[in-house]
């Protein structure tokens, strides 16, 4: 399927250069929001300031200003972000409505290039989920076949990329929330390094964990969004410091490359196609040169158990800000705040949040903290001594991203723990705060498969040109 | 395995502050175990000479300067997403 976007970087010159128009840009990408609007993978459309910031940009052209890098380009943003020109929801009740008053710096950051936000994507509401159907408010299609989910918890991103309603989307990842979806609809889908992308201004769910990172059609793409959005932030304290921000690839050979392959996911519970899919990419890898090799994780098994104690715990507490006293919705018939506390958030929360939250009061709660909670924190640095480990003897750690192509919609909604086993081989990444990356594989054939390749923390670059010389070839 | 009780969830929604009916408890009892019975697997690992990672990148106690940041945020707009308001206070309901 040709896109009818070109590459990010050539868009933006041909705006700079008055080749075409930014509002030009903008009306492509509202009308064919509109017309796929049966997707269901947009909230909201950002339709008054993305027409009006074109046509300021437009007019700094005119006037022989350069606009910047990415000068009138079209972009969604998961709903979980804030941004200005339509309500910020994270697909939850309890914030339907909500006008944030101020952007999240990722959006500031894409702004000042003269990138255009032009709407707002579905999303597991509070990003709780592998695919999308815990939104509040709708479900998204999958735009390869409509009875199927487009992964999540970014499903709108993934899917809006690929229904080419914009040439990119952001998502956030907080066990696989970019790259599931992307391996379920045929993205390019990132989790930079942990603290790599500011946070500041996007929707918490679990913070030892959440990242946020760029859903695109090709990984130059991704590379270009990278450049733009990764840095420090004095409104992030967790954000990290890199040598350098150059991700654009560059001429890159996989000669000599040493990739890991994880012993214990063979004869895991993958699916025969995507076992087969990885198979093929692995005989690509060694005939284009790299040395493909086992590495072993004797605890990764225990990487699911895990992140569903720490990922809840983080939730219950990052989700206790949800009061009904500063902004979003509020039972206005309680009388005492107790009972407002109750009656809102019960009211507010869907079934999924409300789970999680328990489930996280649970496994923090005294008596349990140290048989749950402490205990997962313990095994993650033993997991983070295994990739350490690893990293030690390759390179590059590949896996499929996802144990499946995506399932129906309602298949796995009545089976919670089914469900997150979806998530199976992407939570380590996000446990060890290391950069992953899905990209598309069986393109052209009936559903896309993922294959995803993980680097050590801070190797984002060296990730994305090796990710960038195997596209194509798988 | 871990055995949940109805009372254990009515405990833990008060906990955090949802409100439970009895045929939500009904459901949540088996819901919760069913994921409490699968991470409770980690219990069988011996980590006792291990130390928690609670933040990967090893940062910790990250200090900026003492100095006030213009957050560009306008008071207007802050408070018109709070559901109560009185003279420009945020109201909240009684505590008693």
């Amino acid at each position: 399927m040709m896109s009818q976007w070109k590459d990010i970087d050539l868009i933006a010159n041909e705006v700079n250069s008055g080749k075409t128009t930014a509002l030009s840009l903008v009306e492509k990408s509202l009308a064919t929001i509109e017309d796929k609007s049966d997707y269901d993978a947009i909230i909201s459309v950002i339709k008054d300031r993305a027409i009006e910031r074109a046509k300021s940009i437009d007019a700094r052209i005119v006037k022989g200003e350069k606009v910047g890098r990415l000068a009138g380009v079209p972009f969604i943003a998961k709903d979980n972000m804030l941004t200005f020109g339509s309500a910020t929801t994270a697909a939850s009740n309890i914030l339907k409505g909500f006008v944030a008053p101020y952007q999240a710096t990722v959006i500031e950051r894409l702004e000042a290039e003269g990138a255009i936000c032009v709407a707002k994507a579905n999303l597991d509401a509070f990003a709780h989920g592998s695919s999308t159907e815990n939104s509040d408010f709708m479900v998204t299609k999958n735009p390869h076949n409509k009875k199927l989910v487009p992964g999540g918890s970014s499903g709108g991103s993934a899917a809006a990329v690929i229904l080419d309603m914009a040439p990119f989307a952001l998502g956030t990842d907080t066990g696989g929330s970019i790259r599931l979806p992307a391996s379920f609809c045929g993205a390019v889908g990132f989790k930079p390094t942990y603290g790599l992308v500011s946070r500041n201004g996007v929707i918490a769910m679990a913070s030892s964990t959440d990242v946020i990172g760029p859903i695109t059609k090709n990984v130059r793409d991704t590379a270009i969004v990278m450049e733009v959005i990764a840095g420090q932030d004095t409104l992030d304290s967790t954000t990290i410091k890199l040598d350098s921000y150059d991700f654009i690839p560059d001429k890159y050979s996989l000669k000599g490359k040493t990739i890991g392959v994880v012993k214990e996911f063979e004869g895991s519970d993958i699916s025969k196609p995507v076992q087969t899919k990885f198979g093929q990419t692995i005989e690509t890898l060694k005939s284009l040169g790299a040395n493909v090799i086992e590495v072993s994780f004797p605890l990764i098994e225990y990487s699911l158990a895990c992140y569903y104690i720490i990922a809840p715990a983080e939730i219950s507490s990052n989700l206790s800000r949800y009061d009904g006293t500063r902004y979003g919705f509020s039972d206005s018939k309680a009388t005492t705040l107790e009972e407002s506390y109750n009656k809102t958030r019960s009211l507010g929360f869907g079934r999924e949040a409300k789970r999680r939250i328990m489930l996280g009061t649970y496994v923090l709660s005294s008596g349990y903290y140290d048989a749950y909670y402490n205990q997962a924190q313990k095994l993650r640095t033993k997991l983070i001594e295994e990739y350490n480990q690893a990293f030690k003897k390759c390179d590059f750690i590949i896996t499929p991203t996802a144990p499946d192509v995506a399932f129906a919609i309602g298949e796995n909604v009545d089976d919670s723990m089914k469900m997150y086993l979806t998530d199976v081989l992407t939570v380590g990444a996000s446990l060890v705060g290391i950069p992953a990356i899905s990209i598309p594989a069986n393109v052209g054939n009936s559903l896309p498969i993922g294959i995803q390749i993980m680097a050590d923390q801070k190797h984002d670059a060296d990730l994305i040109n090796f990710a960038n010389a195997l596209e194509g070839s798988i | 395995m871990t055995k949940l009780t109805k009372d254990d969830i009515f405990k833990l929604a008060k906990l955090s502050n949802i409100l439970v009916t009895e045929s939500d408890v009904k459901s949540l009892v088996g819901e919760i175990e069913v994921i409490l019975n699968y991470v409770s697997q980690l219990q069988a690992l011996n980590l006792a000479n291990t130390e928690p990672t609670y933040q990967v990148t090893g940062l910790s106690n990250v200090m900026r300067p003492d100095e006030e940041i213009d957050y560009r945020i306008s008071t207007e707009d802050l408070m018109k997403n709070v559901p109560d308001v009185e003279n420009n206070y945020i109201k909240v309901k009684r505590v008693l």
